[in-house]
C-alpha cells in the first residue's frame, strides 16, 4: 500500500517530472552533439584516408573527438572527474582549486555587499531624507547594466596596486549590495500599520521597535534577497576573473577555454560554476530553513 | 523646532572657514569667488538662527538653497580660472560647506508637506535630483581641484567624461547600433520563446511540475558562462550575442508567464465555464490578460540580464565594434573617460528600456489593482 502510494507520489510531486525533464535534456544534449560535430568527424575520416564508414562509427566518433563543436555529456563528465577527483586541489590544473580562488573572492565581496546593503536598509527606513534622495537612485540602478563596471574597476583597484582577492570582491560585493538593499528596505517596512502603532501606544523608542519589531519581520525579506544576492556575488566574480585572469578562478577557465578552443574545459568550468552557485543558495536556504523554524515563521 | 539645526550650523561654519582659508594653495585665486562663500554664510546662519522662529527657518532654508547653488557655480567656475589640481583647504572647506548645505536642503526637501498633484511631483523629482548634483558636483570639483595627473586618468571627472561623450558620438553610436542588434534579436526570441513554451506546458502539470523548479534553478546559475560556448557556434557578430541573450531571458521569462496564467481566479473560470468558453476562448480572454502583470514583471528583469548577457559576450570576441568590446579595450588603454562614456550609453540604453516596458505595462494593465489605487 505505502509502496504503491509511494510510486504514484513519485509521478504527481516534482521528483518524476524533474528526473523525466532531465533525462530528456541529456537524451537532447546527445542528440545534438552528433548532430553539431557530424562535419568535424567527417572531416576527421576524411583526413585520416579512411573512404567509408559506417553511421556506428561515425555516431562513435562524434561523440569522443577531442575539441568537439558539442561536448557529450560523458565527456564533460570525465573531464570534472578528471580536474575534481584526480588532480591534486593544489595544482592549477585542479577544479578545486580554481573553485576556491573564486569562492573565496565570492564569499568575501558576499560578506561585505549583504553587510553594507542591511546598513544602507537601516538607514533608508529611518533617514527620511536619505530614503527620499537615494532610494530612487538605488532603484534606478537595478535597470542598468552595473556588470559593465567590472573591467573598469578591477583595472582601477590594480592600478592603485590593489591586487588579489579584492578587487574580485570589491565587483561581488558590488552586485550583491543592490539586491540585498532592496529586499531589507521592503522587509524593514513590512510591519503593518497597526503593529507599529501598537508599539507607539507602547511608547516604544526608535530603537526598541526596530530590534523588537522591524528586524524580525525582516528576515524573510532579508533571505530572499541573500540567495539573489549570492547568485549576483558569483556571476560578479566570474566576470571580474575574465579582467583579472591571472590568479586564476573559473572565468579564468573559461576564457583561457575560449582563447586555445577547449570546449570540454569550458563545459566543465560551466558545470562547476553552476554547482558552486546551487551550493551557495543552497547554504541560504538552509540557514534560512534553521532560522525560520528558530523565529517560527516557518511554514 | 526646538532642536537646534546642526547641518545649518556646520554649514556656516565651514563656509566660515572657506572664507578664511586659502582658496588656492601657494597661489592666488581670483577674488570674486568671495561673494557668494559670504552669501552662504549669511543664509547658514539664518537658518542656524531661525530654529525657533519657523517663517525665518524657511526663508533661511530657502536661501541657503539658492546662495548653495550659486556657490557650487562659483567653485566650478574657478576650476576654469587657473586652479587645478592646486586647491587650497580653503577651497575643501567651501567644498563641505556646499555638501552640508546641499544635504540641509533635501531634509528640508523632505519634510515639505507640498499640495498633491505637481507640487508633490515636482518635489519628489526634485530630491533625488539635488542628492545627484552634489554628487556629480564633489566628484567634478574634488578631482580638478585636488587630484594629480594620474587620478585624472584614473578617475576622469564627469566634465571629462561628457567631453568625450560629445567628441565620440559616432563610435558610441556605432557600439550601440552593434550591441543593440543582439539585444534586441535575442531578447525578443527568449521573451517570445518563454512565453510560447508557457501557454504550450500549461496544458501539461506533468511538465509545469518537471521545467519549473529547473527554471528557477536556471534563473538562478550564472549563465554569462555559455558565451564563450555561444561566440565559438555563432561567430563573433552579433548572432552570438543574440543567442547568449535568448539562453538568459528564456527561463525567468517562462517561471513568470506560468506563475501569471496561474493567476485567474476560480470564479472567473468558472464563469468562463459556465459561458461554455473554449480553453482558446478563456486563454484569451481571460488567462492571458489576468497574466499580464507577471509577463511584464518578467520582460521587466529580462531587459536588464540582456543588457548584462550582449555586453559580457562581447567580453569573448567580436568585430572591432561594440560596447562591451569598447569598455574592454579602452580599459585595457587606459582611456577610462571613454569607458565611463560608454557606462553612460549603457545606463541610459537600459533605463530607457526598462522606461517604455514600464509605460506599455501601464497601458497594458491600466485595470490592475497597483495602478488604480495611484489614481484614487
Amino acid at each position: 500500500m505505502s509502496a504503491r502510494r509511494g510510486l504514484s507520489g513519485f509521478w504527481t510531486g516534482h521528483l518524476g517530472p524533474i528526473l523525466a525533464v532531465c533525462v530528456a535534456i541529456v537524451a537532447l544534449w546527445y542528440a545534438g552533439a552528433v548532430w553539431m560535430n557530424a562535419d568535424l568527424q567527417r572531416s576527421a575520416f576524411d583526413n585520416a584516408g579512411q573512404k567509408s564508414w559506417t553511421t556506428g562509427e561515425l555516431v562513435a566518433g562524434t561523440l569522443a573527438q577531442e575539441r568537439p563543436r558539442l561536448p557529450a555529456p560523458h565527456q564533460v563528465a570525465q573531464e570534472l572527474w578528471k580536474t575534481v577527483v584526480d588532480t591534486a586541489p593544489s595544482s592549477k590544473r585542479s577544479l578545486v582549486y580554481h573553485a576556491g580562488v573564486t569562492l573565496s573572492a565570492t564569499l568575501l565581496g558576499f560578506l561585505f555587499g549583504a553587510g553594507l546593503g542591511v546598513g544602507l536598509a537601516v538607514l533608508i527606513v529611518h533617514v527620511r531624507s536619505l530614503e527620499r534622495s537615494l532610494m530612487p537612485w538605488i532603484i534606478a540602478s537595478q535597470t542598468i547594466p552595473i556588470i559593465a563596471l567590472a573591467p573598469m574597476i578591477v583595472i582601477i583597484l590594480n592600478q592603485l596596486d590593489v591586487t588579489g582577492i579584492v578587487p574580485k570582491a570589491a565587483i561581488a560585493a558590488y552586485l550583491s549590495f543592490f539586491p540585498v538593499t532592496v529586499g531589507m528596505v521592503k522587509g524593514l517596512r513590512s510591519p503593518d500599520p497597526l503593529q507599529l502603532d501598537l508599539l507607539r501606544t507602547y511608547s516604544a523608542s526608535q530603537a526598541q521597535t526596530f530590534w523588537s519589531l522591524r528586524l524580525p519581520a525582516s528576515v524573510p525579506f532579508l533571505f530572499a534577497s541573500l540567495k539573489v544576492g549570492v547568485a549576483a556575488s558569483l556571476v560578479g566574480t566570474v566576470v571580474a576573473e575574465l579582467t583579472q585572469s591571472a590568479d586564476g578562478g573559473f572565468g579564468a577557465r573559461l576564457l583561457a577555454g575560449s582563447y586555445y578552443g577547449q570546449t570540454i574545459q569550458i563545459w566543465a568550468a560551466i558545470f562547476a560554476a553552476a554547482f558552486c552557485a546551487c551550493a551557495l543558495i543552497a547554504a541560504v536556504a538552509l540557514a534560512d530553513r534553521v532560522v525560520a523554524r528558530r523565529m517560527g515563521y516557518a511554514r | 523646532m526646538k532642536r537646534p539645526d546642526w547641518l545649518a550650523i556646520l554649514a556656516a561654519a565651514a563656509s566660515g572657514l572657506a572664507l578664511a582659508g586659502p582658496l588656492a594653495a601657494g597661489g592666488v585665486a581670483p577674488g570674486w569667488a568671495r561673494p557668494y562663500l559670504a552669501a552662504l554664510v549669511a543664509s547658514a546662519v539664518l537658518c542656524a538662527g531661525g530654529a525657533n522662529n519657523p517663517a525665518r527657518w524657511r526663508l533661511g532654508s530657502l536661501m541657503l538653497a539658492l546662495m548653495s547653488a550659486a556657490a557650487a557655480v562659483a567653485l566650478v567656475a574657478l576650476l576654469g580660472a587657473g586652479l587645478q589640481s592646486n586647491a587650497g583647504w580653503g577651497y575643501a572647506a567651501a567644498l563641505a560647506a556646499v555638501w552640508l548645505a546641499a544635504w540641509h536642503t533635501v531634509s528640508w526637501l523632505a519634510a515639505l508637506r507640498p499640495p498633491a498633484g505637481w507640487p508633490a511631483r515636482l518635489v519628489n523629482l526634485a530630491i533625488p535630483l539635488v542628492f545627484g548634483l552634489t554628487l556629480l558636483f564633489l566628484w567634478e570639483c574634488g578631482v580638478r581641484g585636488f587630484g594629480s595627473s594620474m587620478m585624472k586618468v584614473i578617475l576622469p571627472a564627469p566634465s571629462a567624461i561628457a567631453a568625450r561623450f560629445g567628441s565620440s558620438l559616432p563610435t558610441l553610436g556605432a557600439d550601440f547600433v552593434q550591441t543593440f542588434k543582439g539585444v534586441t534579436a535575442g531578447y525578443v526570441m527568449g521573451c517570445g520563446a518563454g512565453i510560447l513554451a508557457a501557454i504550450l506546458i500549461d496544458r501539461s502539470p506533468f511538465l509545469q511540475r518537471g521545467l519549473l523548479p529547473l527554471g528557477n534553478l536556471v534563473s538562478a546559475l550564472p549563465i554569462v558562462g555559455v558565451a564563450p560556448i555561444m561566440v565559438m557556434w555563432f561567430g563573433f557578430d552579433w548572432q552570438s550575442k543574440a543567442a547568449i541573450v535568448v539562453i538568459m531571458t528564456f527561463f525567468p521569462q517562462l517561471v513568470n508567464t506560468v506563475a501569471g496564467l496561474a493567476s485567474a481566479g476560480a470564479m472567473e473560470r468558472d464563469l468562463m465555464k459556465t459561458y461554455a468558453a473554449s480553453y482558446g476562448q478563456t486563454l484569451l480572454n481571460l488567462r492571458l490578460p489576468a497574466a499580464l502583470p507577471f509577463i511584464f514583471n518578467g520582460l521587466k528583469i529580462n531587459s536588464t540580464l540582456a543588457l548584462i548577457g550582449a555586453i559580457v559576450a562581447e567580453f569573448f570576441g567580436t568585430p572591432i565594434v561594440g560596447m562591451g568590446f569598447r569598455i574592454n579595450t579602452e580599459v585595457g588603454r587606459m582611456n577610462i573617460d571613454m569607458v565611463w562614456a560608454t557606462i553612460v550609453v549603457a545606463a541610459l540604453a537600459g533605463s530607457l528600456f526598462y522606461g517604455l516596458l514600464a509605460l506599455a505595462e501601464r497601458r497594458a494593465t491600466f485595470w490592475h489593482a497597483s495602478y488604480r489605487q495611484r489614481a484614487g
